[in-house]
């Protein structure tokens, strides 16, 4: 009876899993789709808890495993619930890097459960044979996801930097190479338990090399990838202990991961094998040449005079990019876009799908500060409407208004969609220095006759630019 | 080749719901707007946190001289629920944020 019941707690979690996902790509429906999945997965565990029993036997060790959840309930909740909206991308790594870690050491344990159960018999190892295998495929993918998704979060919050060498790809897949024989030789012979923490070590080694060298703008994408990563592991879970949740859901984030993984991509305009292998990162010989062709000069902007020309104009747009995320300078963005409303002005954000840190960053940070959620346009719409716009604001954003995209086939962007600002009256350029962005590459937008820049920290220019329109 | 025909049949449930649960997971988020990006990844990273639950059965079947079982299996029970709640904590807080004010 007991376990009956626990079939269909499963059978809930399952379809709250899809019906969630399912709402959760739908802005009106998104929040409660998140709660649904919740609700489903607390049916669940508490079904686990209570009703789970192998061989008529039901669970024990209820204090420790009421303490475990205790624990993970409480530092979860602080954690997600006293990070700061621009440290979001890292969290997210951070408990992704968790349950990778949580399907590898189940892994661990049941290796060593069955390796036990081998040694006084050891006739019929092709019996157990399957069974080594996922637990090998959950060890490997659960520590590569781990260890990813360590420095992923190390790297977004700053701690590391980018780190590479030649030869890197070459040694990556040779250590991948060698986790993996030495897996298929575990799996063909389980008695040589060593096998297994070289493969653990392996597998957190080849996680740890895998993300180093790639750089801070396409963080979301391995984060991504290493989120269908950690799917798979738990799906292997779910095989282990022939438990249909796990696999369901392991199996469905698996491959929506994967897909969401290839959409970013795509707004990227790249492949994600060049994401990978990296050649934006890796190449630093194309990035401080500018084609050998002298740039000319830009030149800046009092903070007066941006105030004068963003008061009198009709339309003003927005463009928000990683300096404004930075800066944490989303409320008094929205507090300029007050006061120029008073004014009369009409204010638009134009959102590249990858500005910040991560796709639709930029839309969590503005809505935090309450910009309206009509008030951001897409790429597209925006390119419609900068030729109506007077005035231009980019605020931190770099390689995602950079013409050469467009124009320079020999740049490393090109091809990328862009924000076509240079179509707007004027453009005033937020930004602390001349630097190049992400991309290492210099901006011809910069060195425009209709642009201006306006060096600085962006919350602090927006500070003093709110003081400046107020006196208009 | 007879085991893996007959690791086929055997298991052949489970290869069922996997192809299939791919082309679900394809299916569901496939029309998912780039404002969503994130949020979705962040609710996907909560679901598959649903790898808890391997963890409590390892907690709840270890011996009480099963000090490996019970230490790795606690830990693994402890990071196993930091990726549910945290995850999905994380995004509604995210999503909060999404909805309309007047």
């Amino acid at each position: 009876m007991g376990f009956n019941l626990l079939t269909i707690c499963y059978l809930i979690g399952s379809i709250t899993f899809i019906l969630g996902l399912k709402m959760l790509s739908n802005p009106a429906t998104a929040r409660k789709g998140n709660l649904i999945a919740a609700t489903g997965m607390v049916i669940a565990i508490a079904g686990t808890i209570f009703l789970y029993e192998q061989g008529g036997k039901k669970l024990h060790n209820y204090t420790w495993i009421f303490l475990g959840l205790a624990i993970g309930t409480l530092i979860g909740t602080l954690a997600a619930k006293k990070v700061k909206m621009t440290a979001m991308p890292e969290m997210v790594s951070l408990f992704n890097g968790m349950g990778g870690a949580c399907a590898a050491l189940i892994s661990l344990v049941e290796f060593n459960h069955i390796s036990k159960s081998l040694e006084p018999q050891t006739l019929d190892i092709s019996a157990i044979q399957p069974t080594v295998l996922i637990i090998v495929l959950g060890l490997i993918i659960g520590s590569v996801s781990f260890a990813g998704s360590m420095i992923a979060w190390g790297k977004l919050n700053g701690k590391l930097k980018d780190f590479s060498f030649t030869g890197q790809n070459i040694l990556n897949l040779l250590i991948l190479a060698v986790a993996l024989s030495a897996g298929a030789y575990l799996v063909y012979n389980p008695a040589q338990h060593f096998l297994l923490y070289s493969i653990l070590i392996l597998a957190l080694v080849y996680g740890v090399l895998f993300v180093m060298p790639i750089g801070g703008a396409d963080m979301p994408v391995v984060i991504s990838l290493l989120n269908s990563f950690t799917g798979v592991a738990a799906a292997c879970g779910g095989f282990l202990y022939d438990n249909k949740v796990m696999l369901t859901g392991g199996i469905l984030v698996g491959a929506a991961g994967t897909l969401l993984t290839i959409l970013m991509c795509k707004a990227m305009n790249r492949s994600l094998q060049n994401v990978l292998i990296g050649s934006f990162g890796g190449n630093k010989t194309g990035a401080v040449l500018t084609n050998g062709k002298d740039q000319g000069s830009y030149k800046e902007i009092s903070l007066a005079d941006a105030a004068m020309v963003m008061s009198y104009a009709k339309k003003v747009m927005v463009v928000p990019g990683y300096g404004l995320a930075v800066a944490q300078a989303q409320h008094v963005c929205h507090e300029l876009e007050k006061i120029l409303l008073d004014k009369g002005v009409e204010v638009k954000y134009a959102i590249h799908p990858v500005a910040g840190r991560m796709p639709g960053h930029m839309n969590v940070l503005l809505a935090e500060a309450d910009v309206s959620y009509d008030n951001l346009l897409e790429m597209e719409q925006a390119n419609d409407e900068f030729k109506t716009c007077d005035v231009v604001l980019i605020l931190g954003a770099n390689d995602v208004v950079n013409p050469a995209a467009k124009n320079d086939p020999t740049s490393p962007i090109y091809g990328m969609p862009i924000l076509e600002v240079e179509q707007a009256k004027t453009v005033i350029v937020n930004k602390r220095s001349m630097k190049p962005g992400y991309a290492g590459i210099e901006n011809d937008l910069f060195f425009q006759p209709k642009t201006s820049m306006l060096f600085g920290d962006a919350k602090k220019v927006l500070q003093d630019l709110c003081a400046e329109v107020k006196i208009v | 080749m007879e085991n893996i025909l007959n690791f086929i049949s055997v298991n052949q449930q489970i290869i069922y719901i996997v192809i299939l649960m791919v082309f679900v997971g394809i299916e569901v988020i496939g029309r998912v707007p780039s404002v969503l990006h994130t949020p979705l990844m962040s609710g996907a990273n909560a679901i598959h946190g649903v790898v808890v639950i391997g963890a409590i059965i390892i907690m709840g079947r270890a011996e009480a001289d099963n000090y490996l079982a019970l230490v790795l299996g606690f830990l693994a029970v402890v990071l196993g629920t930091l990726n549910v709640v945290g995850g999905f904590v994380v995004t509604d807080r995210m999503l909060e944020m999404f909805k309309k004010k007047k």
